[in-house]
């Protein structure tokens, strides 16, 4: 009886150790004892064994991004002020993207009520501007970690329901925040309000943006909610990269796939997921205070809109493909053509989107990246290890 | 006091509109865990098939439903046949995106189609008679036929599930799709049937809703909402329950709109989470998600 049982946790510490110490996930015992070595640094003879994640189109994407990331920072040294505008839009949906996407697609935890962090942070924002001088880039930053701070008994309560039910559940949770900033009548109740111009100038750094490009203030203003929305999108973009590269991602992957497997090899779902959420609304806090600044008008409707703020996203998630760091790249820059060219279209616009949506649900459900990807093989940001062997001869 | 008698006695009146709101998402879950983001679309929806056959054919809200509601078994057990049994068995995710685009597609359709005008059903007299009970305590005979009609509702629900067998074949897919499934039964025609059942259902609460408030193409999701909170509070699976969730959230949202008149919605979704918090799985569940 007790072998029994000792084996069983002789068995279950291996299983730990591969998973969340090591590098590795081997499917045969070689490369389980190659991840042992690998992450306490012992067995020499193990060593003609490496851990890389890196592939050859992961190293050329390292250098075009950083090229076009170079290029974007310059970007409002030649472009005019609508493109300018045009990618703060872009950039903010794909920082939601990419929180909705950690949330949704790595975590299972799909929330139809993001709303609720992009309408916090907005108004978090417009509350300490409109009653202190405090700088607005702080006042993203403080309104993003406050929005954090509630997610924590938002998830308390939203985490009772599973599944479909999170999802209506997280909806319910942001109307609630939508009819309590409505009763907040010096921030307008229900009808909203909007910042002076003057307060949106008073910004880190519009002095030296105005002698710098040579332009009025608004624009200045424009330059420096632009940056931010770089910032913002990349930092999204690399917490996820970096989160999944960790052994974060492989307990992440392990909850996606099967969360009662994950628990039996001693993942803590609970504390993971609350952190995952956490982190997700501090990010969406950050883009929701960004979004409204830039906007300078908040209304309760607007700010926890289900349709802006989740609806969209979600398409954009889907349609570029759920579970990949890709995914949203792509489908940001469909939705961005098709908002740019049929927007005007109203009614009929939003009933292709969501035809659109459907139908990669039900024919494509890894959308037009997991399409491309499975079948080209193609890995902008891998994920997967690879266990090689060290040839001396090579 | 006797104005608090008369707010809880509203309260729980409109407890039973909520309930025909909740009753046809209860069954769908109930049935094949689906959890549907376009419910309250659809009543929309039925809610202006309703108005169309009046405004066609000249004839009165009870006859456009007789009318309407055979349409819309239809529309039901296509769109189960053809979008969502794909969608069923493959996790989580496909069943409540492929809804969540409906949602967005049917409000933007019945905008294209009836305009962004708020409508109603008119049923003429009936709309504004009440019931004497006490001197000053009078109560409305559209709420009470609402509620009445709710309790009927869960009456029929229940004999379809326990008395015929339909109900069997949907109450043997609930419990074990797959042993269902072997024993003959055509799990996927069973799915869209409950979906066409459910139609009927939303037809019979889109009657009530649009006799008894103005609609518009936009306040599917609302009613979606408390539907699912109704659903959640009574329990997954119990018709019973999904009565009470129903009262509770009727009440609360009475009593919350007497204090102020402003927190009507907001007192339903915070009695909701105060259920959730105390009763995780509801008051009276019964079926296993």
């Amino acid at each position: 009886m007790s072998v029994h049982i000792r084996f069983l946790e002789w068995c279950a510490n291996l299983c730990r150790r591969s998973v969340l110490g090591g590098d590795v996930i081997g499917p045969s015992h070689d490369h389980v004892d190659a991840s042992l070595s690998h992450g306490s640094g012992v067995g020499t003879a193990l060593s003609k064994f490496r851990v890389e994640t890196a592939t050859r189109t992961s190293r050329i994407v390292l250098v075009a991004g950083s090229i076009l990331i170079f290029v974007l920072v310059l970007l409002p040294a030649f472009a005019g002020r609508t493109l300018v505008q045009e990618m703060i839009f872009v950039f903010y949906m794909l920082g939601l993207a990419q929180c909705w996407n950690l949330l949704a697609g790595y975590t299972g935890l799909v929330s139809v009520g993001q709303q609720a962090f992009v309408g916090m942070g907005a108004y978090l924002l417009f509350f300490m501007i409109s009653t202190s001088d405090i700088d607005p880039l702080i006042a993203i930053v403080a309104a993003g970690l406050l929005a954090g701070a509630l997610a924590l008994p938002t998830a308390l309560v939203v985490f009772r329901l599973r599944g479909a039910y999170f999802a209506i559940g997280t909806w319910v949770m942001s109307e609630v925040y939508r009819l309590v900033w409505a009763q907040v009548k010096s921030l307008g109740g229900g009808t909203g309000m909007s910042l002076a111009t003057s307060t949106t100038f008073q910004i880190f750094g519009i002095e030296w943006i105005k002698s710098l490009f040579g332009v009025k203030t608004s624009i200045a203003r424009d330059i420096i909610i632009y940056w931010v929305a770089l910032v913002l999108c990349l930092g999204a973009v690399m917490l996820i990269y970096t989160v999944l590269r960790s052994r974060y991602g492989l307990a992440l992957a392990a909850i996606r796939d099967s969360e009662r497997a994950a628990e039996s090899i001693g993942v803590d779902i609970f504390k993971m997921k609350l952190w995952v959420y956490m982190v997700t609304a501090i990010g969406t806090g950050m883009i929701g205070a960004l979004i409204y600044l830039h906007k300078a008008r908040i209304s309760p409707d607007a700010a926890f809109s289900v349709l802006d703020w989740t609806a969209n996203v979600i398409f954009i998630v889907v349609i570029g493909g759920i579970g990949t760091i890709e995914g949203p790249l792509v489908g940001v820059i469909v939705f961005y053509v098709m908002q740019t060219y049929l927007a005007g279209f109203g009614t009929w616009y939003l009933i292709l989107l969501g035809t659109l949506a459907i139908a990669v649900m039900l024919f494509a459900p890894q959308g037009i990246w997991g399409y491309f990807s499975n079948r080209y093989g193609l890995e902008l940001f891998p994920l997967r290890r690879i266990l090689r062997a060290n040839h001396r001869d090579r | 006091m006797l104005s608090w008698v008369d707010t809880i006695l509203q309260g729980a009146l409109l407890g039973g509109l909520y309930a025909l709101f909740a009753a046809g998402l209860s069954l769908i879950f109930g049935i094949m865990r689906l959890v549907n983001l376009a419910h309250g679309d659809l009543i929309v929806l039925a809610a202006f098939a309703i108005l169309s056959a009046m405004t066609a054919l000249g004839v009165g809200p009870v006859l456009a439903f007789l009318i309407a509601a055979p349409i819309l078994f239809c529309i039901g057990y296509a769109l189960q046949h053809f979008v969502l049994n794909r969608t069923l068995g493959r996790g989580v995710l496909p069943p409540l995106l492929v809804t969540f685009g409906l949602s967005i597609i049917l409000q933007n359709a019945l905008l294209e189609g009836f305009s962004a005008d708020s409508r109603r059903l008119s049923a003429g007299t009936i709309e504004t008679a009440s019931l004497a009970l006490l001197n000053d305590l009078a109560i409305g005979l559209m709420p009470l036929l609402t509620f009445a009609s709710a309790v009927a509702v869960i009456l029929a629900l229940n004999l379809l599930f326990y008395r015929t067998a339909v109900g069997r074949a949907f109450r043997a897919t609930s419990d074990d799709s797959e042993i269902a499934q072997l024993m003959g039964i055509d799990n996927r025609r069973i799915y869209s049937l409950a979906m066409g059942v459910a139609m009927v259902v939303v037809a019979i609460a889109a009657l009530y809703l649009g006799i008894r408030a103005n609609f518009d193409p936009t306040i599917g999701p609302a009613r979606l909402l408390y539907a699912f909170e109704a659903v959640i509070i009574g329990g997954l699976g119990s018709f019973w329950g999904t009565l009470v969730g129903g009262i509770i959230i009727g009440l609360a949202q009475t009593i919350g709109a007497k204090i102020n008149p402003e927190w009507q919605i907001l007192a339903g979704h915070i009695a909701f989470f105060i259920v959730l918090v105390i009763h995780p799985r509801g008051l009276f569940p019964r079926a296993i998600d």
